[in-house]
């Protein structure tokens, strides 16, 4: 099994002694297959968490009863692991998996095998945790919080869930090295590059919750130990949970980077810049995870703000994004005659729906960045902390600026997987349902901003809290996310739709799959960018001075351990 | 030389829209700053 | 690696930005003390109720430290103890609380007060009460079905009031 990839960018792949040549320009059709298939459980992990999502701004907002017994916390925890864990994983994974296959080749039967190993793994751990959550058995939320205790299925169901997705993360980088061999000297595609960067981050973040659920959550549910050290496991669960934030974003800036510049007809503005952003995020996005726990006892003030710092870093390539993307758009403008300062703006294709949706997602993105700042800023945190605030400030970064960018690609990734056509019907049905989105979440997300200001809490039901006049001037902003997450979710309903005619009911035919090129005259990117070794000896080493002395000082000081409670 | 040429292209619109997000960026956090210090 | 002109301007800005934002709430942790709860204090939080000060919770005047009243508090599903505080206001005070059973929050909405309380942990946040008014304390951090139930009240009084009781 040999795939040989020859300068006229025709791949060549002998499969099982039947060859065929496949035109690199699309994705080989049984990665096809395995891509959509993640992309299609992320589209209904979609619609399930929608759904719950929904439920619980009803519920909020004061007019609206769980019917059946259903609890709040259950729904919640739904709403949270199908999209904060579910749809993206699936979503980047297909997404990745596609990307790799039309920009590095074709997967080789045994890489792409053990994507469908990996694909499974993931699937049965879901299934498995999800049981759980509707036995009620679960009711912890995504983030765990010991000493809450879930049923050990639940632990055990997420964990193969990243398992999981680590072998078939593990398939899509085998490719891109199989590439680099073959390719020796040569700057490699940078889809595949930005694939394996992710990759890799996310191995070395989830690497923290897998030792919090293998050593303490899972031996302790299951009762072979009596107590763990709570503070222990979420500074495990946070050294994680901050680069899964990233794990989200990074696929989005994959599509900015990589794929919108195509769409709007011009080039990458610098593939080195874009290359050296993403190295910036493998560094930075794990040795602050610390950022999360800013108002917990038993972590020392200058550590905190040791990470504090690393966080303000990691906003650096979000800097060196924003530079790039109005460039592009600048100079594609310009190349098409605009004039004045900001007559290029005009130029852009604004009735495209792969582009308009990764557009809405970068616009989201200011405010986002601009809250996620004041979230950092050390004592500032007090703030908001727990605040409904930070669920408004993730509902424009990962709910608006990642899922947006991401269905503006499912739009055309789909039809060109499926081998199918994105008609001009759909294009604006796609249209209406980003700009659906944008408004009910200007409104939800807006209304969650402000209550939080005035000390709404996150992830609570609705209580008046014994008539408290300032629980009463939350109430009105949480009809308001009432109104904003309806309108949410009929813009889920469109995307659906759409999804599901791209999938079975579109015209045949073929969709592009655009992948950007490099400026012309443009120089060589440095081969220091793409050299693993640097890179992941300074992200070690970073992680080992924001870590090692507060991990230590944890466990040294260490208080009587906590044993599980039910409380749900 | 085509890098010669890259310094030259005409990105003031870029110039003037990122100093725009970054000037943003400051009245937010200022906004809240001034909040958090207004409070006890 | 070329980098365009206005783009070395733009990262300079970006940069010296954040820079700023570190100096000015590092300078005001580090130097003027505002810093958020870093309690080292442990506890065994199986026997809070027997542990001074958590065996008596409330208002306690206090003389000779930095602070005028210590607001001792015990959190638990889904309860705080005790559920009204009332403290004159401009008093120095320190808020020291933790929980019997698993993790709580302890925000006093429309103010800075804002912790988490782990078990095993005592929480501490020592500032300066100076508006006057009825705050709502909330349990901010997951803890059950009854989470939302959890909440207790702040009163800052003018102190006048306050030595009638």
């Amino acid at each position: 099994m040999t795939a040989v990839i020859t300068k006229d960018k025709k791949v060549t792949h002998n499969n099982k002694g039947n060859s065929k040549v496949i035109s690199s320009t699309k994705v080989d059709r049984k990665d096809a297959k395995l891509a959509l298939a993640h992309i299609m459980v992320a589209f209904i992990a979609l619609f399930v968490g929608g759904l719950c999502g929904l439920l619980q701004v009803l519920v909020r907002s004061g007019q609206f009863k769980l019917p059946f017994g259903i609890g709040y916390y259950q729904v919640l925890t739904v709403h949270g692991v199908l999209l904060g864990l579910i749809l993206t994983t699936y979503f980047i994974l297909g997404f990745q998996t596609a990307a790799v296959s039309r920009t590095a080749g074709a997967l080789s039967n045994k890489q792409r095998k053990t994507g469908w190993v990996g694909f499974w793994i993931m699937t049965i751990g879901m299934l498995a945790a999800a049981t759980m959550v509707l036995l009620n058995e679960a009711s912890v939320l995504y983030t765990f919080y010991a000493p809450l205790q879930a049923h050990w299925i639940y632990y055990l169901g997420l964990t193969l869930v990243v398992v999981g997705s680590w072998i078939v993360g593990l398939a899509q980088s085998l490719r891109y090295i199989q590439w680099r061999k073959e390719n020796k000297g040569q700057t490699s595609p940078l889809l595949s590059f930005m694939v394996v960067v992710n990759n890799l981050m996310w191995f070395v973040a989830t690497l923290g919750v897998a030792a919090e659920v293998l050593f303490q959550l899972l031996p302790w549910s299951l009762g072979f130990i009596e107590r763990i050290d709570v503070l222990l496991t979420r500074t495990l669960f946070w050294y994680f949970g901050h680069a899964l934030v990233y794990f989200w974003l990074l696929p989005a800036y994959m599509v900015w980077y990589a794929i919108v510049p195509k769409i709007v007809g011009g080039k990458i503005f610098s593939d080195a810049l874009a290359r050296l952003s993403f190295m910036l995020f493998l560094l930075f996005s794990i040795p602050v995870g610390v950022h999360h726990q800013l108002t917990e006892p038993g972590i020392d003030g200058f550590w905190k703000f040791v990470q504090v710092v690393l966080t303000f870093f990691v906003v650096i390539p979000s800097l060196l994004t924003a530079f790039s993307m109005f460039a592009t758009f600048e100079l594609r403008g310009r190349e098409l005659g605009a004039k004045g300062v900001f007559g290029w703006f005009k130029n852009l294709p604004w009735n495209d729906v792969r582009f308009l949706l990764p557009f809405i997602g970068m616009v989201a993105f200011i405010p986002g960045g601009a809250g996620g700042l004041v979230n950092a800023s050390y004592q500032m945190n007090q703030l908001i902390h727990n605040t409904i605030w930070v669920t408004g400030h993730f509902h424009l970064t990962v709910a608006t600026t990642v899922v947006l960018t991401f269905f503006g690609t499912a739009y055309w990734l789909i039809p060109h997987l499926t081998g199918r056509k994105l008609t001009k019907k759909m294009n604006n049905l796609g249209i209406v349902s980003g700009i659906l989105w944008s408004v009910g979440m200007v409104i939800m997300s807006g209304a969650m901003h402000i209550a939080g200001l005035f000390g709404a809490p996150r992830r609570s039901e609705y209580s008046t809290y014994g008539g408290s006049e300032q629980a009463t001037e939350w109430i009105s902003y949480q009809v308001a996310q009432a109104v904003g997450g309806t309108i949410l979710f009929i813009a889920i309903l469109f995307i659906i739709g759409i999804v599901v005619n791209l999938l079975w009911f579109a015209p045949k035919g073929e969709e592009e799959f655009p992948i950007a090129e490099v400026a012309e005259g443009a120089e060589k990117t440095p081969a220091l960018l793409e050299n693993f070794k640097v890179w992941g000896v300074i992200l070690v080493a970073l992680i080992l001075i924001a870590y090692t002395i507060p991990l230590i000082d944890i466990v040294q000081n260490s208080p009587l351990g906590s044993k599980g409670y039910k409380f749900w | 030389m085509a890098n010669h040429k890259k310094s030259d292209e005409n990105l003031k619109g870029t110039l003037y829209a990122t100093f725009g997000l970054g000037i943003f960026i400051i009245i937010v956090w200022a906004l809240c700053f001034n909040l958090f210090i207004d409070r006890f | 690696m070329h980098i365009h002109k206005y783009e070395k301007w733009w990262l300079s800005f970006g940069a010296a930005m954040l820079v700023a934002f570190l100096v000015i709430v590092g300078v005001s942790a580090f130097h003027n003390g505002t810093h958020p709860n870093n309690s080292k204090w442990t506890i065994n939080y199986e026997k809070v109720d027997e542990i001074a000060p958590f065996n008596q919770p409330g208002v306690h005047k206090v003389e000779g430290k930095d602070w005028d009243y210590e607001v001792v508090l015990v959190a638990s599903a889904f309860s705080y103890n005790p559920m009204n505080i009332e403290i004159p206001v401009g008093s120095k005070v320190k808020f020291i609380a933790t929980t019997k059973d698993v993790i709580h929050g302890f925000e006093v909405a429309g103010t800075n007060i804002n912790m988490m309380l782990e078990p095993g942990y005592v929480s501490e946040y020592v500032t300066t009460a100076d508006k006057v008014g009825e705050f709502l304390i909330v349990c901010n951090e997951y803890c059950g079905a009854g989470h939302a139930m959890m909440y207790s009240k702040l009163m800052v009084v003018n102190s006048n009031d306050s030595s009638n009781h």
